[in-house]
C-alpha cells in the first residue's frame, strides 16, 4: 500500500511511519510531498493538512492513527504520550523523554533525507517500544 | 547588526487568517490557547502571524485545521511586509510580549531565592521548564531572556542545591552569567 505525508520528517511523521510499517502495513511505501495537491493517487495521506490521519482536537497524528486503526496496545499509547509531548509540548502528559527525542529527530532531519530518516528511526522506535514494554511490565525503569 | 536580523529587506511571514464561531466557546478557547502558546503576532482581528519556516507553517496549518473542524474558516498565507519598518514593528511587539514573560519568570526566581531548599529546587525545575517553553516561541530574543535565565540558574547556586555532585557546575553557571553580562 502507498502512503504519503508531508516532506521534512520530524517526530510525529517518523513515529507514524514506524507505526504503519510495524502494526498496520508491513509493505508500506512512503511518498513525501510539500503540498497536499502532490499526494499520489491511491495513497493514504497522514500528518498533512486535509488528511483524516492527522491532528484532531488535542491529538497528534500518531494518536489519531492509533484511534482509527483501533490499536489498544498500552505500550503504543505510552509511546503516543511521548510523541505527543515531543510534537506539541502542551504538558498534556508527563513525558520527560520527549524533549530529547525531539531534538534527536530534528537534528537527524537536518542531515538526512526523509527516507533515510525513516530507515534510521525504525530501529530507534523498535527500541523505544521494547523499553516502554519492559517498563510497563516492571513498573519501573528497566535496566 | 540589529536584533531583528541583518538581512536587507523584510523576511517572509506565515499568516493565519481565521474566523471561529463564538459558540460553542470551548473550541474557540482551545484555539486561542494554542495560538498564545505559539507566540503569534496579532496583526488584526482574526489575523495572526509568525516568521515563516517549515515549522511555523506546519504549526499554523494545524491550527487552521482545528478552526475548520470547529465550524470556522481559515487560510494560511505566505506574506512579506511591504516595509522594513512594518516588520520591525511586528518584531518589536513580539519581543515585548516575550520580555514580559521573561520578566515574570525572573521575578518568580527572585522570590524563590530565599525560600527553603526544597522550595528552591522545585522552583528551579518549574522555572527552567517555563523558560524552555517561552524560548520556543521567542523569535526576537529581548535582553530579558538572559536576565531571566541568569535569575533561574542562580537558584542552582552558589550556595548550591545538590550542585556539588556535578563538578564544574558552579563555574558553568558563573560563566553563563558573565556571558550574559557581556552581551549588553
Amino acid at each position: 500500500m502507498r502512503w504519503a505525508t508531508r516532506a521534512g520528517v520530524h517526530i510525529d511523521r517518523a513515529a507514524c511511519a514506524w507505526l504503519i510499517r510495524r502494526f498496520i502495513d508491513p509493505q508500506a511505501e512512503f511518498a513525501f510531498v510539500t503540498d497536499p495537491a502532490g499526494i499520489p493517487a491511491g495513497a493514504t495521506a497522514f500528518d498533512i493538512r486535509g488528511a483524516d490521519l492527522s491532528h484532531h482536537g488535542p491529538d497528534c497524528s500518531f494518536e489519531t492513527i492509533l484511534r482509527r486503526y483501533e490499536l489498544t496496545d498500552p505500550v503504543l499509547w505510552r509511546i503516543a504520550q511521548i510523541v505527543h509531548e515531543a510534537d506539541l509540548d502542551d504538558q498534556r502528559f508527563d513525558a520527560p523523554e520527549a524533549a530529547g527525542l525531539d531534538v534527536a529527530l530534528r537534528g537527524l532531519s537536518m542531515v538526512c533525507a526523509d527516507d533515510r530518516v525513516l530507515e534510521l528511526t525504525g530501529p530507534l522506535f523498535d527500541g523505544l517500544y521494547e523499553y516502554c514494554k519492559r517498563a510497563t511490565l516492571l513498573g519501573r525503569e528497566p535496566a | 547588526m540589529d536584533q531583528y536580523g541583518g538581512r536587507g529587506g523584510p523576511g517572509p511571514w506565515m499568516l493565519l487568517c481565521y474566523r471561529v464561531p463564538r459558540e460553542p466557546s470551548a473550541p474557540r478557547i482551545a484555539i486561542w490557547r494554542k495560538l498564545k502558546r505559539l507566540g503569534v503576532a496579532q496583526l488584526g482581528d482574526g489575523l495572526v502571524g509568525l516568521p515563516a519556516d517549515a515549522r511555523t507553517q506546519e504549526q499554523l496549518e494545524w491550527v487552521a485545521e482545528e478552526v475548520t473542524e470547529a465550524g470556522g474558516s481559515a487560510g494560511v498565507w505566505l506574506a512579506r511586509p511591504a516595509s522594513l519598518a512594518q516588520e520591525r514593528e511586528l518584531a518589536a511587539a513580539m519581543a515585548a510580549a516575550r520580555a514580559a514573560e521573561y520578566a515574570a519568570v525572573a521575578a518568580q526566581a527572585a522570590a524563590a531565592r530565599d525560600a527553603g531548599e526544597a522550595a528552591r529546587a522545585a522552583a528551579l525545575r518549574r522555572l527552567r521548564a517555563e523558560l524552555r517553553r517561552i524560548t520556543r516561541r521567542d523569535y526576537f530574543p529581548p535582553a530579558e531572556r538572559e536576565q531571566a535565565r541568569a535569575a533561574v540558574e542562580a537558584l542552582a547556586g552558589p550556595d548550591d542545591i545538590g550542585g556539588d555532585a556535578v563538578p564544574g557546575r558552579r563555574a558553568t553557571v558563573a560563566a553563563r552569567s558573565d556571558g550574559a553580562g557581556e552581551q549588553r
